[in-house]
């Protein structure tokens, strides 16, 4: 993990005294609404519908256990004890108090950890692969270099008060789990023929009113460019974006405007002045950021063969390593996956305890550190496979061992009209009627690999647009109601979903969902799962079963 | 008199600032030696205001070009962007592209809705005066100035980032 130094700690505590004393002037009468909405933003605070949200980043998902008893206690001792994984790696607290919120910065301070840019139009906090440094066939382990663009991007200067929010995502592993082609700059890590280091750069890629899927402006930044660039489509980006219309404002509409071609000559010819410039990234500086992204002391060893005995005696267990548990780059490890999305919860929401439990867990089994998905699972990276049977028993103690990653009830699912004073429609106990629905798990292990990703209105916040099964909330004359798209994905050939016709009643929807699972059972060949299944017969047969009229 | 903070400082501004309405006959009306005119009348009269016995400035709105000041810059005395609205972030591009791009080292100053808790980010854009509105507190803002204490990018006031210096 990053560890700050002087320098990180000190524009830290520079930053909560002066939200501080913008809270303070606020509170005084000294800024107005306005005036205060976006500094309240860019320090991760929204009004919601009930109270404030606060809005904390896991940058690139990578946490300590040490920061997860901080959120935790924070759960405890500031909201009602609990707190929600979001779809961008950041952890939301639904209850604190405004005039508390300089304080609970503070503790988070001690920790390492923030709200900056997690709201607002500014560059976000960037996102990457949840097994990133420990997937199997790992590209380059893309933390280093989302640290550097995290530093990069912290109070950047020019680039804070953009046209609309900026999101950047980074992947260099070869299943891409961070969606990165759904990002206003998506950037892949490639290797040229010598071995070296460079990005694939996608831009204008985004979900929201308009969902776009990213393009590429460069086959291969040579990796000591990459802030020049980034610096350059983000000045072109913050002079020419639109700011008369917020829904015309993100740099998708700026890069359809231009046209992919002309963006990229904008962007290259304001890139010439700064290229091989002060901003051009040291070997030094990768060493540096590197040196904190070794790898752990794993053990020399290889797998046990009690688990094996164990699972065939416990059938749960068994099917939690199927579907909860992935190869590791190093033998005899394996990587965990708890899955938050047991019926009843709201998909994403963990206790103060559960927190706590997960810590301990990542101390005793996993060298102390967790990432948090932006499926909103959380993960352990470095279990040992002799471990994975006493790592499932203590997870099945604090309900945390539902064995149903990848499957249709691991749904996606922002907060919705329950919380978010954005959203049209609920979004929760749509998620929680589909799930009961689904209770019989070997009903679904049989549908096997499947998305499911509901959010509560357009801006898309469940990535409704890239889930094979994607449901949107919309308002009609004050009612709920819920549109569904077919074949979206969010991997390496992402695809945005169709719609599949009208909007059904909320009391539709689990029967609506059954019937798209039943085409595809009836109709899936040799092992094909959901959406292979859908690009081979097309949308036709959902929307004839669906809209059939009962007779 | 708007409230002028320069380079740290409060000071007086004897610059008078034409508003973008103003037709051109009517930017000579106030008896100030030094005026501020808009980018647009400066485009429309440069000839004539390089002529004149004033002393001219030009304003940049947000969606100005700064670069069209590119074979002007070494004579202007003062330019300055402006804020129509604190959140539109344009003329912090505007600025560093003055400095960075076309070597400007005159007194770049910032007008409009300018923020106290833009400062720090106004001043490593490279803008080096501020007028306050009305509203504005200029103890607030000299001190708003020295927000952080570094930064972790390239910027104009200094060049090489954190990593370069750490």
């Amino acid at each position: 993990m990053y560890i700050y130094d002087a320098y990180d700690k000190q524009m830290l505590d520079d930053r909560i005294k002066q939200f501080r004393n913008q809270t303070a002037r606020y509170l005084d009468g000294k800024l107005t609404d306005e005036q205060f909405l976006p500094l309240r933003l860019q320090n991760g605070l929204y009004i919601q519908r009930l109270a404030p949200m606060l809005r904390v980043a896991i940058p690139y998902g990578c946490l300590s256990s040490t920061q997860l008893r901080k959120l935790a206690s924070i759960a405890r001792d500031y909201d009602k004890g609990y707190a929600h994984f979001s779809t961008r790696q950041n952890i939301q607290y639904n209850w604190p108090k405004l005039e508390q919120v300089p304080d609970l910065l503070a503790e988070l301070a001690e920790v390492e950890m923030h709200a900056i840019q997690t709201s607002g139009n500014c560059i976000r906090n960037t996102t990457t692969d949840q097994y990133a440094g420990v997937a199997v066939g790992e590209i380059e382990d893309s933390r280093p270099w989302c640290e550097i663009i995290r530093q990069w991007s912290t109070f950047h200067p020019e680039f804070a008060y953009l046209p609309r929010k900026f999101k950047i995502a980074v992947c260099g592993t070869p299943n891409d789990q961070a969606a990165t082609q759904v990002h206003d700059i998506g950037l892949y890590i490639k290797k040229n023929s010598d071995g070296e280091i460079g990005f694939q750069v996608l831009v204008g890629g985004g979900l929201g009113r308009t969902p776009v899927i990213g393009v590429e402006i460069c086959d291969f930044l040579p990796w000591q460019h990459l802030l020049t660039y980034l610096d350059a489509i983000m000045r072109v980006y913050n002079r020419y974006g639109r700011r008369d219309n917020k829904y015309k404002a993100r740099i998708k509409i700026l890069v359809k405007a231009l046209g992919a071609e002309a963006f990229k000559k904008k962007v290259e010819a304001e890139w010439q002045n700064d290229k091989d410039g002060p901003a051009t990234l040291t070997e030094e500086e990768v060493k540096r950021c590197k040196s904190f992204f070794t790898d752990p002391n794993y053990e020399e060893d290889s797998d046990s063969s009690d688990i094996e005995a164990a699972a065939a005696k416990d059938l749960l267990f068994d099917h939690w390593l199927e579907r909860n548990v992935a190869s590791h780059k190093q033998l005899g490890y394996r990587i965990v996956n708890i899955c938050l999305k047991e019926t009843g919860v709201a998909p994403g929401d963990v206790t103060d305890g559960q927190m706590e439990f997960i810590a301990d867990l990542a101390d005793k089994y996993s060298f102390g550190e967790v990432r948090v998905t932006h499926e909103q699972n959380v993960v352990l990276t470095d279990v040992k496979h002799a471990d994975l049977y006493a790592v499932y028993q203590a997870c099945q103690k604090e309900s945390l061992a539902t064995p149903f990653l990848g499957l249709i009830n691991d749904i996606v699912c922002c907060p919705g009209g329950d919380f978010c004073s954005l959203a049209n429609a609920k979004s929760i106990p749509i998620a929680e009627s589909i799930q009961r629905r689904f209770d019989d798990f070997d009903k679904q292990k049989d549908i096997g690999d499947i998305t499911l990703n509901i959010s509560g209105c357009m801006n898309a916040c469940g990535h409704h647009h890239v889930g094979n099964i994607g449901i949107l909330g919309v308002d009609k004359k004050g009612e709920e109601f819920y549109q569904v798209t077919l074949g979206g994905s969010a991997d390496r050939e992402t695809a945005l979903g169709k719609v599949l016709g009208p909007a059904f009643a909320q009391e539709d929807m689990p029967d609506v969902v059954e019937k798209i699972v039943d085409v595809y059972l009836e109709n899936r060949k040799d092992g094909e799962n959901f959406l292979a299944t859908y690009r081979r017969i097309g949308i036709d047969p959902y929307k004839e079963r669906v809209y059939a009229k009962a007779d | 008199m708007p409230k002028l903070i320069k380079d740290g400082a409060i000071t007086d501004s004897s610059w008078h600032t034409v508003s973008s309405q103003t037709v051109y006959e009517d930017a000579f009306a106030t008896k100030a030696e030094q005026l501020l005119v808009p980018f647009n009348m400066w485009q429309e009269h440069k000839a004539e205001l390089k002529a004149s016995d004033l002393e001219i400035g030009v304003w940049l709105d947000s969606e100005d070009d700064p670069y069209e000041l590119s074979h002007e810059v070494g004579n202007l005395p003062l330019i300055a962007v402006n804020f129509p609205i604190f959140r539109d972030g344009r003329a912090f591009s505007s600025a560093a592209i003055l400095r960075q791009r076309l070597g400007y080292t005159g007194e770049l100053r910032a007008i409009g809705d300018v923020l106290c808790d833009q400062a720090f980010y106004m001043k490593k854009c490279g803008i080096n005066s501020f007028e306050l509105p009305d509203s504005g507190d200029a103890d607030d803002f000299i001190r708003a100035l020295s927000d952080f204490t570094d930064s972790y990018q390239s910027t104009v006031e200094i060049p090489d980032p954190l990593f370069r210096r750490r």
